[in-house]
This record gives structure tokens, C-alpha cells and sequence, in this order.
């Protein structure tokens, strides 16, 4: 006998059901039977935010350390509103997240009511797919199905909008099974198939230049992809490269590790894409900021794809052999027919490539100029991963928007999947700190650390106060150069040094602020005090905002600019560019 | 004052169209669901797909399967998203290119409204009648007929009434269905 309860019952219970622990939300006059039915139960434990996008980051930030969906509840009107940077964030770095917005009562839909918005409209293209729900006899159904999208195929985010009414209206709470969830068109398709991976085997069994090039689709397909994938590049012997939203899939400690490629990435993965042969991409999108010009973009190679979204294929750049499926399956079922076929890595037949692929490291791209009167704000990030690395916790870091992100990503080393929170797709400042609180919140003993530019994090700095209520001992490491530093750095590049608008003025006292929040506030700017400034903010059992004044106007080197080749890259003046680059490639130095 | 200085590159790379744009009938079958439609346009605007035509009807009441039939202009490689692209809806069960997939045969019905007077009257029904064109409503001074083809016969039909009293046209949008037994 199914249960009679509330729509606003059903909402908790379906939460219990699909084993949500945690849901990050503000409450509001249509969402109060849900933050009633909240209010007289265990099982969901509620973070309250400060602002509604901040609990769309925080999920964001759970999730993605998890692996698990983030879930969200606001109120109607300007909650939902709110919610949107979030949910979009959260539909381009393909996160899975379920967010419960409050509707006015079905009776008023359409009267332009008090905080009536058209949350499904507003919703429709920044969401996976989205709900309203009119009827209680839908709710449980629609409930079960949201967390199915979310989280299969390419995960994203769901919105399921609940009037009031419903929320008060009795009925029978049930859990569907899969032939009587709504949408039977929902078919992803995890496995690949498998003539194609096995032309693409043949393809890196006949590969002299080769290259994996993976993205956050490794990541989304859990750690068991991460595993396969390390394994298939010790079996092959191929360098790897990942996007920035791929980073940890592939230890950066592993000697087939290049860094990270794109507009910011290493010296020699850029070229390695650039000059390959073959070129595996597995779970990556071949977004603009990694292929740069398209027209030149790695001109001479076979290209495989993989990807669980059929619509990624093709996109932006033709490849020859598409793989639809899920990177774990795909991944597994490449090791498995790789093995089939050979015991032997191709470690002969692509050593002149590992040459050339040293000779392109020994320039060192991601070289600077350090000083002993001003902290470097990559010394900065390299003292932190230090000092991070002997504290014997799981470190997970989290960043902002700007230079600082692209610091953080050359310099923080990742050795795990889901350690790496950042916002690629979207590039939302303001996305750092409140998903530093979402992992902290997943992981309690955890290190988080907020890899933060002072313009980015004022965006959310509010949430600080949700880290001091729940006791969430985040750590703020803010590199301050009072600028928006990658905007200076576009206007020197793009615009004449006309820096219309991109100072930092009138910066708040950021150890006064953290102390009004009830944290601990840090300053630093002296590099030879900033090892122990990283410790005392180490040994800090609370949250912790951490300014560290740093060179005003460093630019974010290796740079390929927009509309070039990856050939065509930026290099420091401290890179070893010798025979390597020539007089015309200087010049552009 | 700086307007007018041309940033020495830009924040994106814009690609020229060198492939040229075509005309394709799609059949997309999706849930009857509220905001269905909104979806599959809201799609197309934000994607900046081009429609040309569309209608959308439920075609099987039980299961509460609408048919959409969509016209689009783009460039090969365009078409190839649009399809993929409408397929990740989660509530679009399939879409079939029917331009690509060959035989299809592509129907529209048009309501014209003519008024005149005289001679004009019997040119246009000795045209009507040509086109097979039903009349549905009369009057003294106009009529209203019902053409029912293909685009380019309504086309024709409408401009040859143009000069002899045209004052409405209303048309359907395209249907449009495979030819031989398989269903989509
Ligand atoms: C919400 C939002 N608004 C604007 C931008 C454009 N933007 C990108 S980076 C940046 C400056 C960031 O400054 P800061 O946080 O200090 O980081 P820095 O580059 O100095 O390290 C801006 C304004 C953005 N990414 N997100
Ligand atoms: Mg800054």
C-alpha cells in the first residue's frame, strides 16, 4: 500500500530515497511547506546560504568532489532568478545537480502574482531539463526521473519548479521503476561501439606521434575511468594532456604527464597536440579555448573522440573515428582490445616523439622570474601546494575566475579525480568559495582550499558567513594584485594598455572583513613571511581568508592569444626558448 | 575616443562558412508534453538554426506522440548539429532527416482569401479550378479557397491570384511523411 502524504512530504522522501545527505537552500513564503516537512525530519541535513547562487555553487562544488548530485532548494521569484548563473554553470561543465524551486499556487500561475516568475521559461536553456510540476500524482514520478537525468549520460543540472499547492495536496507517495518513469525517449548510450574502438586501437597500434588529450567527461564517468585511463597510457606509453576541467584524471606526478593543454596550458602540450599524428580525446569537447584557430588547429592527425553526447562529435572539429559512450566503458574496453592485440607498449616506435616532446619541456613554460621583495603569485601557489602536500589530509582546491584559476591549474599539482573544482565553461567568479563550502560540507575533515582573485571573490563573500554557522574551516588563499588581472592582461594584449575599468578600488580590509565574519583574516606580502603565513593558515581549525598581496601585473604566461595556433603560443621571457622558437615567434614574446 | 582603434585580435576565433547552406525537411517525434514546443524553438533561437516552416500536431492520441516537421536552412555540417542537438531533448524520441533519407513526400494546405468583381470573378475560378483549389466560403464580392500540394503550387497559386484580388493567406506550414511501409 503506497503512503499517503503531502507534495511537500514526498519532496523529503524522495530525497531520503535517492540517498541525499545534504541539500543547500534558502527558504522563502511558497517553498515553506517543503522547509516545514524539512523541519520535522533527520535524514536531509539543510545548509542555509546566503544567497541563492552561492547554494548552486556549493552543490556544484559537492558534486563534483563527490560524484554524487548536488541538490538545491529556493523560493520562487528571486530565488529561482538567483539559481540561474548557477544552474548554467553547471549545464556547461556538465555537473549533475537537482534543483527544487517553489512556485506561487497553480490557481495564480499567469496572474503576474507576488514573487511569481516563469521559472520553467527562465530555466529552459540552462538546464539539462526542467518541471513543472501541476499535479501531486506527478510529484514522487517526477522526483525519481530528475535524479535519473541529472545524473546519467551527460550529467547536468534539473530544475523541477513545485507550487504551492502541490506542496499541501495529499497523495500517494510511490518509487517509479524505469518503465514508469515519463520519458521513455531518455536512452543514453554508454556503451561504445565496438568496431570503433577497435579501429581506434588499430589506429594507436600504427601511431608514431600520439597524444590523449582527456577532459572532464573522464571525470563524470567516476574513478573507475580515471583508473582505466592510467592504465591504458602505461599500456600505450602515449603522453597525456588534459583540459582544465580534467585535471587529477591523470596524476601530474606520472612521467606521461604533460600538463595541461589550451590557451594557458603547457609549451609542450600545446605543441604535441599541434604536431601529432594520432589523437585520442577522450572525454573532452574541443572547446574553443583549448583548439584555438580551428582552421589550424592540430592539422596533420588522425582524430579519435570519445564522448557520451552524440552532439559533441563533430561539433567543432571533424574526427575521424566518434565513439559514443561512457569513458569508463570506452576506456575499459580500449585496454581490454589493446591487450588483445599487444603486451607491448610502443615504446620504440614513438621514442623520436618523446624527444622532441623533452626538447619542448626543457624550455619550461611555465618558468618566472621570482623576487625576494614581492610574492610571485605562482611562488604563492607552489608554497601552497607545498605545504599542502605534508599535511597528510585530502586536499581539494577550488578557485575563482581569472589568472589566479590559470595559476592555480600550472601550478597545484592533482594526482586524483574530483580534487579540482573550477568553472570552465561558465568562467563564473564568484563560483570558488561557496564550492569550497559545498566540499567542505561533503568532506569534513578534509583541506579545501579557495584559490581566489580579490575581484572574483567578492561575488560570493557572503557565504563565508554559511562557512562560520555550520563550523566549515575553508580556507580563502586570495592572491591580491587589486587588479582584474586577466582582463588587464587582455586590455595590454588586445587594447592599448587602456585599462577601462579593471582596477580592484576601494578594496575592503580582507583580515578585518574575515574577523566581522567570525574568521580568521591573514595578510601577507613579504615572500620570506609566506611560508609561515601557509602554516598558521594551515593550522587554523576554523575558515580562514587569506590576503596575499601579490605582483600587481604579472601576466598569466604561456599564452596562446585567441585566433592563433597552438604553434603560435606566448612564452615567458624566463623560458629556455633557445633554437627552439624562431625570430618571428620572439617577436611575439 | 578609443572606439574607433581595432583591438589587435579578439577574445574568439570566428571561422568563415565555406560550405554552402541548404533547404532540409526534419520529422521530429516527441512527448505531448506541455512546453514541448518551446523547447524544440527555443532550441533553434538560441542555437541560431534558421526555421523556415513548422507544425506540430499530436499523431498518436494513446501514446501522446506529437509529430513536429520543421523546415531548416543551414550548411551541412550545421544540419548534423540541429539533428544531434534535438535529439539530447530529453522528451524527442527520434529525428529523421527526410531530405537526406531520400524519397518523402512533402504536403501544405493554404486558406486564400480573393475579393473582386466582374471579369476578375470567373478568372479566378477558371484558375481555382486549374489548381484544384476547393471554395470553401463565398460571397458576392470574394471567395476563400482551400489549396492543398506542395509548397511551390501554393506558391504559384497565390501569385497568380495576386493581381485578380489577393487579400489573405493563411498557410499550415509543411507536413511532411517518408514514402513505402516503414514508419520513422
Ligand atoms: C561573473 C563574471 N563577470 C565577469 C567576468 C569576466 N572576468 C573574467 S576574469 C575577470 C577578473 C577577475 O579578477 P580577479 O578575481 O581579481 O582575478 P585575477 O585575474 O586578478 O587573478 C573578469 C572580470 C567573469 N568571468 N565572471
Ligand atoms: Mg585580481
Amino acid at each position: 500500500m503506497a503512503e499517503k502524504m503531502t507534495g511537500a512530504e514526498m519532496v523529503i522522501q524522495a530525497l531520503t530515497d535517492q540517498g541525499v545527505e545534504h541539500i543547500f537552500g534558502y527558504p522563502g513564503g511558497a517553498a515553506l511547506p517543503i522547509y516545514d516537512a524539512l523541519f520535522q525530519q533527520e535524514a536531509v541535513q539543510h545548509i542555509l546560504v546566503r544567497h541563492e547562487q552561492g547554494a548552486t555553487h556549493m552543490a556544484e562544488g559537492y558534486a563534483r568532489s563527490t560524484g554524487k548530485p548536488g541538490v538545491v532548494l529556493v523560493t520562487s521569484g528571486p530565488g529561482a532568478t538567483n539559481a540561474v548563473t548557477g544552474l548554467t554553470d553547471a549545464l556547461m561543465d556538465s555537473i549533475p545537480l537537482v534543483c527544487i524551486t517553489a512556485q506561487v499556487p497553480t490557481t495564480l500561475i499567469g496572474s503576474d502574482a507576488f514573487q511569481e516568475c516563469d521559472t520553467v521559461g527562465i530555466t529552459r536553456s540552462c538546464t539539462k531539463y526542467n518541471y513543472l510540476v501541476k499535479r501531486v500524482e506527478d510529484l514522487p514520478r517526477i522526483m525519481h526521473e530528475a535524479f535519473r537525468i541529472a545524473t546519467t549520460g551527460r550529467p547536468g543540472p534539473v530544475v523541477i519548479d513545485i507550487p504551492k499547492d502541490v506542496q499541501f495536496a495529499l497523495g500517494e507517495y510511490y518509487q517509479p521503476d524505469h518503465d514508469t518513469l515519463r520519458h521513455q525517449s531518455y536512452r543514453p548510450q554508454v556503451d561504445g561501439d565496438a568496431a570503433a574502438i577497435e579501429a581506434a586501437v588499430d589506429l594507436m597500434l600504427r601511431a608514431e606521434r600520439p597524444i590523449f588529450y582527456t577532459g572532464g567527461g573522464v571525470i563524470n564517468a567516476g574513478p573507475e575511468a580515471s583508473e582505466h585511463l592510467r592504465e591504458l597510457a602505461e599500456l600505450t606509453g602515449f603522453p597525456v594532456t588534459s583540459t582544465l576541467m580534467g585535471l587529477g584524471a591523470f596524476p601530474a606526478s606520472h612521467p606521461q604527464w604533460m600538463g595541461m593543454l589550451g590557451m594557458h596550458g603547457t609549451y609542450e602540450a600545446n605543441l604535441a597536440m599541434h604536431d601529432c599524428d594520432v589523437m585520442i580525446n577522450i572525454g573532452a569537447r574541443f572547446d574553443d579555448r583549448i583548439t584555438g584557430r580551428v582552421d589550424a588547429f592540430s592539422p596533420n592527425s588522425r582524430k579519435i573522440h570519445v564522448d557520451i553526447d552524440p552532439s559533441s562529435i563533430n561539433k567543432v572539429v571533424r574526427v575521424d573515428v566518434p565513439i559514443i559512450g561512457d569513458c569508463e566503458r570506452v576506456l575499459a574496453e580500449m585496454v581490454r582490445v589493446w591487450r588483445s592485440k599487444t603486451n607491448q607498449p610502443r615504446n620504440e616506435a614513438i621514442a623520436p616523439w618523446w624527444k622532441e616532446i623533452e626538447k619542448w619541456r626543457a624550455v619550461n613554460s611555465l618558468g618566472y622570474k621570482n623576487s625576494d621583495t614581492v610574492i610571485k603569485p605562482q611562488y604563492a601557489i607552489e608554497r601552497l601546494y607545498e605545504a599542502t602536500r605534508k599535511q597528510g589530509k585530502d586536499v581539494f582546491i577550488t578557485t575563482e575566475v581569472g589568472q589566479h584559476q590559470m595559476w592555480a591549474a600550472q601550478h597545484f599539482h592533482f594526482d586524483k579525480p574530483n580534487h579540482w573544482m573550477t568553472s570552465g565553461g561558465l568562467g563564473t567568479m564568484g563560483y570558488g568559495l561557496p564550492a569550497a563550502v559545498g566540499v567542505q560540507v561533503a568532506h569534513p575533515d578534509a583541506l579545501v582550499i579557495d584559490i581566489a582573485g580579490e575581484a572574483s571573490v567578492q561575488m560570493t563573500m557572503q557565504e563565508l558567513s554559511t562557512a562560520v554557522q555550520y563550523r566549515l574551516p575553508i580556507k580563502i588563499f586570495i592572491l591580491n594584485n587589486e587588479r582584474m588581472g586577466m582582463v588587464r592582461q587582455w586590455q595590454d594584449l588586445l587594447h592599448g594598455s587602456r585599462y577601462a575599468h579593471s582596477y580592484s578600488e576601494s578594496l575592503p580590509d580582507f583580515v578585518k572583513l574575515a574577523e566581522a565574519y567570525g574568521g580568521k583574516g591573514i595578510r601577507c606580502e613579504n615572500p620570506a613571511e609566506l611560508d609561515a603565513a601557509i602554516a598558521e593558515m594551515l593550522d587554523y581549525d576554523g575558515p580562514v581568508l587569506f590576503d596575499v598581496i601579490v605582483e600587481k601585473d604579472e601576466n598569466c604566461l604561456p599564452m596562446i592569444p585567441s585566433g592563433k595556433p597552438h604553434n603560435e603560443i606566448i612564452l615567458p621571457d624566463t623560458a629556455n626558448i633557445g633554437d627552439i622558437i624562431d625570430e618571428k615567434g620572439r617577436a611575439l614574446v | 575616443m578609443n572606439a574607433h582603434l581595432q583591438p589587435t585580435g579578439s577574445a574568439y576565433f570566428i571561422t568563415k562558412e565555406t560550405q554552402e547552406i541548404e533547404r532540409h525537411t526534419l520529422s521530429v517525434l516527441v512527448d505531448n508534453e506541455p512546453g514541448i514546443l518551446a523547447r524544440v524553438v527555443g532550441l533553434f533561437s538560441a542555437r541560431g538554426y534558421n526555421i523556415e516552416s513548422l507544425t506540430v500536431s499530436e499523431t498518436e492520441h494513446g501514446r501522446r506522440l506529437s509529430r513536429i516537421t520543421v523546415v531548416v536552412i543551414a550548411t551541412p555540417k550545421v544540419l548534423v548539429q540541429i539533428k544531434l542537438q534535438l535529439e539530447r531533448l530529453v522528451p524527442v524520441h527520434r529525428v529523421h532527416d527526410l531530405t537526406a533519407e531520400g524519397a518523402s513526400l512533402e504536403r501544405e494546405l493554404a486558406l486564400i482569401k480573393v475579393a473582386g468583381a466582374g471579369d476578375h470573378r470567373a478568372e479566378t475560378l477558371r484558375l481555382a479550378d486549374a489548381f484544384r483549389a476547393q471554395i470553401v466560403d463565398a460571397s458576392v464580392e470574394s471567395f476563400v479557397f482551400e489549396v492543398t500540394g506542395k509548397p511551390a503550387k501554393i506558391d504559384s497559386f497565390i501569385a497568380l491570384m495576386q493581381p485578380l484580388g489577393l487579400v489573405e493567406v493563411v498557410r499550415t506550414g509543411l507536413a511532411a511523411i517518408s514514402r513505402g511501409p516503414e514508419s520513422m
